[in-house]
């Protein structure tokens, strides 16, 4: 009996190469003559370049070239759009992508200004401050509001405005459905800005090979095939003659997959100039300014509600720090647009955002992408609601979900994907009920909290729900292949930075034609080994590129049934597939192992019969017609000190449904990851910024990933809703954990220290104890 | 993120340490655990020409009993030492309560007593010590040697009494009072961070257990450590109760200045101080009251 | 400043290495770049993120705080020497797969050598002191709780018990 892979805790295939230091990440490729690249970025936050002079960095010894944007000729030009604006009737959108090295002005500290290649990293780091650049200052744009009145100055100054875009959509109308309102609850909400943070930064090396004409880059992306044909289109190559090379990548979450940074741009350009391999890796320092940030928002908002809790509509108007440039169009305010409606039925909406110019680093997706700032609003929204109305904030939630038997439920707005936000299924009650009881809520609050309470302990708990679009297209594809040696091998052309998908892919495909999961080999990120693909982002890998895999497999899988066929000369259907061989029914005997198969399929002599291919390999692709929605409920329960405002989480609690599960070992490590992220983004990190647009914590030790002793340990629970947009009913489950975890934060940390009683909200995320000591102090909004 | 050239000699004697020292001056760094120089370094904001590195000299690494109950210890002894040396933890608990906040083990395994004084960052937790437990600071250099007392020590942001040719060579920690009683608090946002606030109290008590001796230190409140000498001194004579206590956290607020930073405001600081303060010198209170 | 060469000799993994290395080369890069043992990884180069972790004379340390030259004369183990063959794992590499304690597995290494340490010390650790050890490592992708798993899982096959 072969064994079932799909839906098992299947270890990881990937490990034994990462947990012994073998996996190749890209600082670790090492080119005979190979170079070395460092940047010189702008100290100043918005200025103009007088005049740069690079003559004594030149004549550093073991300094190769100095390079300005002067120098790059044609080659110099704005990035391209990644996303184009949705087709919302009425949106502005004023498309400013990023350049490769600042001309005439800089637009953040950090923007690159030159480039200087030398024989080491530590000889161009010398030379960088022998470049010298005349600036005249001008002043920073900051504020998102400050921004938008009228005589601000401007990031771009051909704009004559800071409006990156505005985009309204509405379902309803929300006026009229307000003026029937029995409670109309109004705040304000900020979310400020974090970094994604990936222990490795980002990295580029490039080879060009004259001999071969051909260039050759590692690249720490999330979109391999995107890099390679957007490089080839730039240097004048064809798609042939580049290879990218997404090796191990040391974690995305997003940022990754910016394209174009202006080293993607530079580097391979540099090598091909200088016919030498060039490495650049960004070093911390650099990745704080020069590595995409995300999250900065101000949302005015405000609910209606009927008296027995029900909403009957919502406004929002917000304001979306889209940084120096928008190279990532809308997607994160969409994001942030349409996962505030949550897992509830909104009636009426109207919702319009404004994105700002500032001068600050670039904003594009990063874990969440904008999910959690509307997530933030609608929670937080309800939670005020519901202590209006006397209702239990659970209670104000079940009489709001979408039903069951509504779906497919569409929110009448469209999405990050350009397609209408319909969600495809769910089954929400039974989440929260699950988280309930997961947390403990009932004895929490009927016999814990009292008893906490009177010995003058400070511990509260909180609830929240969340929807996460997950999988969107436009497609994957994956080639399955069967060896001689009867191992199996499947080649996709999305990046992979740490999910598990060397394993989760294998085991799909194992399941299907037949062997062991340790004798699938994976291959992703070499567009070399598959030319098409779009890249790992929007928690899609598993959706999209896993059920291309599924579909290849299964054509292998009728391949092997048709050769074995012919094998054994009998009719498929009395032919079992498993162990690694193809075996006639009842007769255990009769059995031919598959690498005999893949070599009788590929013939040294006699034909390959017409209408038929040679071996046992299948490509399939696979675009699905829209987004699947996950959700969930995290339930916590936390401790705070009421004089020094530092917190222990006592309780964790998540329960997720992101469809069918593939793995769900890697399922809850990614739901642990998401969730520290979460705990991270809402009370610890923060990116802070001067008047001046300077990073004042742009160091490990100020910017404060959580660690061990800040995550609690989770308790998780999955309910399983299969998603009917794909055949293995997958949802995508990348972000889940870090969505919800701010207004979870916000709930929480209210009821521990009682501050409705005190008239004191909290509407902005990150708190730290600093804040809610202001917040407490301050004795309310 | 890579230094800046310098030469590097590995001292092969105190003496020829202290000559590259007194002939370079300002222009050279002593290596010691490098746990703070370093870094300096790879961001440039440190650049020797010279850098001296002491770690080959064992006779700095040392821990010793110095009469009944005081201590001598080496500047050359890793924070990890500290933290797992009996007579240490016997002679001077404080030490072994305060050393576990200093960053992380990796760092406590190569961090030394010596370079963290001379590095002398009003944040860090063992300068605050040295003021609390009225230690002596030994100075050697090519011309000579002196005692520097802890609370001369410290002058500014990583600026202390040393001058450009003298190495700090070790630290003598008293004899502590009878019916001492000591405790270290801190509040970070991360275990292993610089705090935002944090105290050493020290209370000993007589007979009759009224107070004879309290010291008062802060880390992180202002540019130096800070003690606050007035409100530790009103301790003194008296049976301190929660009263007392509150009274003297409230003047000891006063007597710090705290600069701020993007983790908590000077007034965040000034509260904790406050809060800690009282929560500290009960622990102390208590701790001596007990006997230890 | 001309660059000053210093010649060095240090055993890394049992096996003894000369070379002559500038007073700036920082040991990770040493290790990396210069014996090609890349699998000490570099995450930021001020002490904070653990990445870089390698064991100095059995303890753990931080090489992106440390220079090649202070290597002379000492020994140090990489990841690279934490299994005893290839093919085969370590008992810590072992219980890291087991329990899925990696995702990206750029963090890793240092961990492993931290936690390497660590059990030998404590061999018998509670959860929260495998918390606090493991705070000098910083990662971003697992939320540490199948790391957690991993490290007691570990020290429990390290102990013999067979349960594990």
């Amino acid at each position: 009996m072969t064994t079932r892979y799909f839906g098992e805790r299947v270890q990881r295939n990937e490990d034994e190469r990462l947990l012994t230091g073998r996996a190749l990440f890209v600082d670790d490729v090492e080119l005979p003559g190979m170079l070395h690249a460092a940047f010189l970025r702008s100290p100043h936050a918005h200025a103009r370049i007088r005049a740069i002079d690079v003559s004594a960095a030149l004549r550093r010894d073991g300094v190769v070239a100095v390079y300005t944007a002067a120098d790059l000729g044609d080659y110099w030009r704005p990035g391209p759009l990644l996303v184009p604006p949705p087709p919302i009737a009425g949106s502005v959108f004023n498309e400013r992508t990023q350049v490769p090295l600042a001309k005439g002005k800089v637009r953040h500290a950090g923007e690159p200004v030159a480039l200087v290649i030398a024989d080491s990293r530590y000889v161009a780091e010398d030379a960088l401050p022998e470049i010298v650049v005349d600036y005249e200052p001008l002043p920073a744009v900051v504020d998102l509001e400050r921004a938008l009145v009228p005589g601000a100055p401007c990031v771009h100054d051909d704009l004559g405005t800071n409006v990156a875009a505005r985009v309204r959509q509405t379902k309803g109308n929300y006026a009229e459905a307000a003026k029937r309102a029995d409670l109309v609850i109004k705040r304000r909400f900020l979310y400020d800005r974090g970094a994604s943070m990936p222990i490795e930064t980002r990295g580029v090396v490039a080879q060009w090979d004259g001999k071969a004409d051909k260039l050759t880059v590692w690249d720490t992306t999330q979109a391999p095939v995107v890099i390679r044909d957007g490089l080839a289109a730039m240097l004048g190559l064809s798609e042939r003659q580049v290879r990218v090379i997404a090796p191990f990548i040391g974690g995305g979450f997003g940022p990754k997959i910016m394209m174009f940074y202006p080293e993607e741009v530079l580097v391979p350009w540099a090598a091909i100039r200088l016919d030498r391999p060039v490495k650049w890796i960004e070093d911390r320092a650099e990745h704080f300014l020069a590595t995409t940030h995300e999250r900065g928002q101000i949302h005015d908002a405000e609910m209606a509600l009927t008296k027995d809790g029900r909403i009957l509509g919502i406004r929002d108007v917000f304001l979306h720090d889209t940084g120096a440039y928008d190279p990532y169009g809308l997607t994160v305010p969409i994001n942030s647009q349409c996962t505030l409606l949550g897992v509830y039925v909104v009636p009426h909406y109207d919702s319009t955002f404004t994105a700002v110019f500032t001068t600050k680093p670039i904003v594009t997706p990063y874990r969440g992408a904008g999910r959690q700032h509307g997530v933030f609003v609608m929670e937080r929204l309800l939670d005020l609601a519901a202590r209006a109305l006397g209702f239990d904030a659970n209670e104000i939630r079940r009489r709001n979900f979408i039903p069951p038997e509504a779906f497919p439920y569409d929110n009448e707005i469209i999405y990050q994907d350009f397609a209408p936000l319909e969600y495809d299924s769910g089954n929400y009650a039974p989440i929260l009920e699950k988280a309930l009881e997961l947390v403990g809520y009932d004895r929490f609050v009927r016999d814990e909290q009292p008893r906490l309470r009177a010995e003058g302990r400070h511990v509260g708990i909180g609830v929240v729900c969340y929807v996460e679009g997950t999988g969107i297209g436009p497609y994957e594809g994956a080639k399955v292949q069967v060896q001689a040696s009867g191992k199996v091998s499947v080649v996709t052309g999305i990046g992979t930075q740490g999910q598990g998908h060397y394993t989760a892919f294998a085991q799909i495909v194992a399941d299907q034609v037949g062997v062991d999961v340790r004798d699938v080999e994976v291959v992703t990120g070499d567009t070399d080994q598959f030319y098409w693909g779009a890249g790992t982002f929007a928690s899609r890998g598993a959706v999209v590129a896993g059920n291309a895999v599924n579909d290849a497999a299964k054509l292998v899988r009728q391949k092997i049934l048709r050769t074995a066929a012919a094998h054994f000369e009998c009719a498929e259907e009395d032919l079992v597939i498993g162990n690694g061989a193809v075996a006639v029914a009842g007769v255990p005997s009769r059995a031919v192992k598959l690498g005999v198969l893949a070599a009788e399929a590929n013939p040294t002599r006699g034909a390959v019969a017409p209408g038929t291919e040679p071996g046992l390999e299948a490509t399939s692709y696979f675009g699905p017609p829209r987004g699947a929605t996950a959700s969930g409920a995290h339930a916590m329960i936390v401790e705070v000190d009421p004089e020094t405002f530092v917190i222990a989480i006592r309780k964790y609690a998540v329960v997720h449904d992101c469809g069918t599960v593939v793995n769900p070992l890697l399922l809850d490590g990614q739901i642990h990851g998401g969730v520290a992220q979460g705990i991270g983004n809402a009370f610890y990190e923060q990116l802070v910024f001067d008047a001046d647009g300077q990073l004042l914590n742009a160091s490990l030790a100020d910017y404060l990933l959580p660690t061990a002793l800040d995550v609690p340990r989770m308790d998780l629970a999955h309910t399983v809703t299969p998603s009917p947009l794909n055949p293995l009913g997958i949802k995508g489950a990348g972000e889940a954990g870090a969505i919800p975890a701010g207004p979870l934060f916000a709930q929480a940390l209210e009821n521990a220290l009682d501050l409705p009683a005190k008239g004191i909200e909290l509407l902005e995320i990150p708190l730290s104890p600093n804040r809610l000591w202001e917040l407490v102090k301050g004795g309310g909004p | 993120m890579k230094p800046a050239p310098f030469r590097y000699v590995a001292a092969d004697s105190l003496a020829s340490a202290l000559a590259l020292k007194a002939e370079h001056g300002d222009d050279a760094r002593f290596l010691a655990g490098g746990q703070s120089l370093i870094p300096a370094m790879n961001f440039r904001l440190a650049q020797p020409a010279v850098v001296v590195d002491i770690n080959p000299l064992g006779e700095l690494d040392f821990v010793r009993a110095a009469g009944a109950g005081g201590l001598r210890i080496g500047a050359l002894t890793r924070n990890r030492t500290l933290e797992r040396d009996a007579l240490v933890a016997q002679r001077q608990p404080l030490v072994r309560e305060a050393v576990p906040h200093v960053a992380h083990p990796q760092i406590r395994n190569r961090g030394t007593l010596g370079g963290n004084l001379a590095h002398a960052d009003p944040a860090s937790e063992l300068p605050a010590l040295m003021l609390a437990l009225d230690a002596r600071l030994h100075a050697k250099s090519a011309r000579g040697e002196r005692w520097i007392e802890a609370r001369e020590f410290f002058r500014g942001v990583f600026t202390t009494a040393l001058r450009a040719d003298e190495l700090l060579a070790e630290v003598e920690l008293p004899e502590p009072r009878p019916r001492t009683g000591t405790c270290f608090m801190e509040v970070a946002r991360r275990r292993g961070d610089y705090a935002m606030m944090g105290v050493a109290a020290v209370v000993a008590l007589g007979a009759d257990d009224r107070c004879t001796h309290a010291r008062l230190a802060y880390c992180n409140a202002g540019e130096t450590p800070v003690s606050a000498a007035t409100a530790a001194q009103a301790l003194v004579g008296s049976r301190i109760g929660e009263g007392q206590i509150h009274d003297v956290a409230a003047v000891a607020q006063r007597e710090i200045d705290p600069l701020g930073n993007v983790h908590a405001s000077k007034a965040f600081q000034r509260h904790l101080a406050g809060v800690l303060t009282r929560r500290a010198l009960q622990t102390a209170l208590d701790r001596a009251m007990a006997g230890r | 400043m001309t660059a000053e060469l210093h010649a060095i000799t240090t055993t890394v993994n049992g096996t003894r290495h000369s070379r002559r290395v500038e007073s700036r080369l920082l040991l990770s890069d040493f290790l990396r770049h210069e014996l090609g043992l890349t699998g000490t990884r570099v995450g930021c180069e001020h002490g904070v993120c653990g990445a870089c972790t390698i064991l100095y004379d059995g303890e753990p340390v931080r090489s992106c705080l440390m220079f090649a030259a202070q290597a002379h004369g000492h020994e140090l183990t990489t990841v690279e020497g934490l299994a005893p063959e290839r093919g085969r794992l370590h008992p810590l590499q072992e219980a890291f797969r087991t329990a899925h304690g990696l995702q990206c597995g750029y963090c890793t290494p240092g961990i492993l050598l931290t936690m390497k340490a660590f059990l030998a010390e404590t061999p018998s650790p509670s959860e929260g002191e495998v918390r606090e050890a493991l705070s000098g490592n910083l990662c971003r992708c697992t939320g540490y709780q199948h790391i957690v798993n991993a490290v007691l899982l570990a020290a429990a096959r390290l102990r013999g018990e067979s349960s594990a």
